[in-house]
């Protein structure tokens, strides 16, 4: 899996993987549950399936999201909370 | 004889560089950030070194997890800037120094650190945003070559704090011991407490931040005492890139001058810091 988001840093490789997502999923020998988390853009799943936040961030970035989004799902707010609880100094108490 | 003049901690979070290129640095979000950081680079405009050696990780870049280097260091004469998947930042191409490249290796592996070597390499965000915190605007060039010296600090398990203040110890002497340059200049980049993934993303630490930032002038054996597992509950699991500050102050002498500290939270999902130390041993009055 994180040598699929890795593919994804260059143009022909997005092309290929928005063109038949599954298909290219198939291509790197991917598990049905890492194939469904990445369809569904099961961000958390992705980690549990021992994705690198790194390379899962490769996917996000193509899809146009920001790490400030991916912060949100994984501690279970909005885009927008989680920059507010950045600017307003961190998540001291985790 | 080279010697090491100064010694430059700074975060490399790649928003930093993304608000200069899109020219960000007045907005209010991002402008007491830069505020801090200018009397560092005011000091620096006008003590350029010969030389630097840059330590610092990479990004799912120019390395992936089919091999991981825990200690590299660039042979090259250039170093391109990575297209991190969508473009290179418009900042110059770094250029190295072969020479002094390979005089480090030798003695570091004399010493016993066998480190990678990368004959070719793209620098990431990871190196190029310590270098526009150093020169925000360096037009054709960067202000002198630049060594690179790669740290993992990804992929578990990651060298011990204490491992990377020894190597940059050794990285001292192998600087003191080489006749090419005179003067060098050496940043240790990452950190400072930052999660990104997991529940707790966003986690940010100023009490250690900042107990941070002051042993690491005046008692860095403190930090390399620190366990893995330390860093990644005080620092969380990003925050752990803070062990390659210690690289640079292992290679500073047990006294150093500070001339400027700043803390920022947030720089995106991190606490940004930076620590610019005078290492002359002939402080000038």
């Amino acid at each position: 899996m994180n040598k699929l988001f890795m593919s994804l840093r260059e143009g022909n490789a997005r092309r290929e993987f928005r063109a038949d997502e599954a298909a290219y999923c198939r291509k790197f020998g991917l598990s049905e549950a890492q194939t469904t988390a990445i369809l569904g853009r099961d961000w958390q799943a992705m980690l549990d399936l021992g994705g690198s936040i790194f390379y899962i961030y490769k996917l996000a970035m193509m899809d146009g999201l920001s790490l400030q989004y991916l912060g949100g799902v994984f501690s279970g707010m909005s885009e927008a909370e989680f920059k507010a609880a950045m600017l307003a100094g961190g998540r001291t108490d985790v | 004889m080279s010697e090491v003049i100064w010694g430059l901690a700074t975060s490399h979070v790649p928003s930093i560089g993304a608000a200069m290129d899109r020219g960000m640095t007045a907005d209010p979000v991002w402008e007491p950030l830069f505020e801090g950081y200018q009397p560092a680079r005011e000091w620096l405009a006008e003590h350029t070194p010969d030389i630097a050696i840059l330590v610092y990780n990479d990004h799912a870049n120019a390395v992936d997890l089919d091999i991981v280097p825990t200690f590299a260091i660039g042979t090259a004469e250039r170093y391109r800037v990575a297209d991190e998947g969508f473009g290179r930042r418009s900042v110059p191409d770094v250029v190295g120094d072969p020479e002094f490249s390979f005089h480090i290796l030798q003695q570091l592996m004399d010493e016993g650190f066998d480190l990678t070597v990368f004959s070719e390499l793209d620098v990431d965000h990871g190196f190029t945003v310590p270098l526009s915190v150093w020169t925000p605007e360096p037009g054709e060039a960067w202000p002198c070559p630049v060594i690179p010296i790669m740290v993992n600090v990804i992929r578990y398990p990651q060298p011990t704090a204490a491992r990377c203040y020894a190597l940059g110890k050794a990285l001292g002497r192998a600087i003191a011991g080489y006749d090419g340059a005179r003067t060098v200049g050496i940043l240790g980049t990452g950190g400072m407490s930052h999660q990104l993934a997991g529940a707790r993303s966003g986690f940010i630490n100023p009490t250690f931040d900042h107990m941070f930032l002051e042993a690491i002038e005046k008692d860095p054996e403190k930090l390399a005492a620190l366990s893995r597992e330390e860093y990644i509950r005080q620092a969380g699991s990003e925050g752990i890139e803070l062990i390659m500050w210690l690289v640079m102050r292992g290679a500073l002498n047990a006294e150093v001058r500070k001339v400027h500290s700043a803390y920022h939270v947030p720089a995106s999902n991190t606490a940004a810091g930076l620590a610019l130390f005078d290492n002359r041993t002939a402080q000038p009055t």
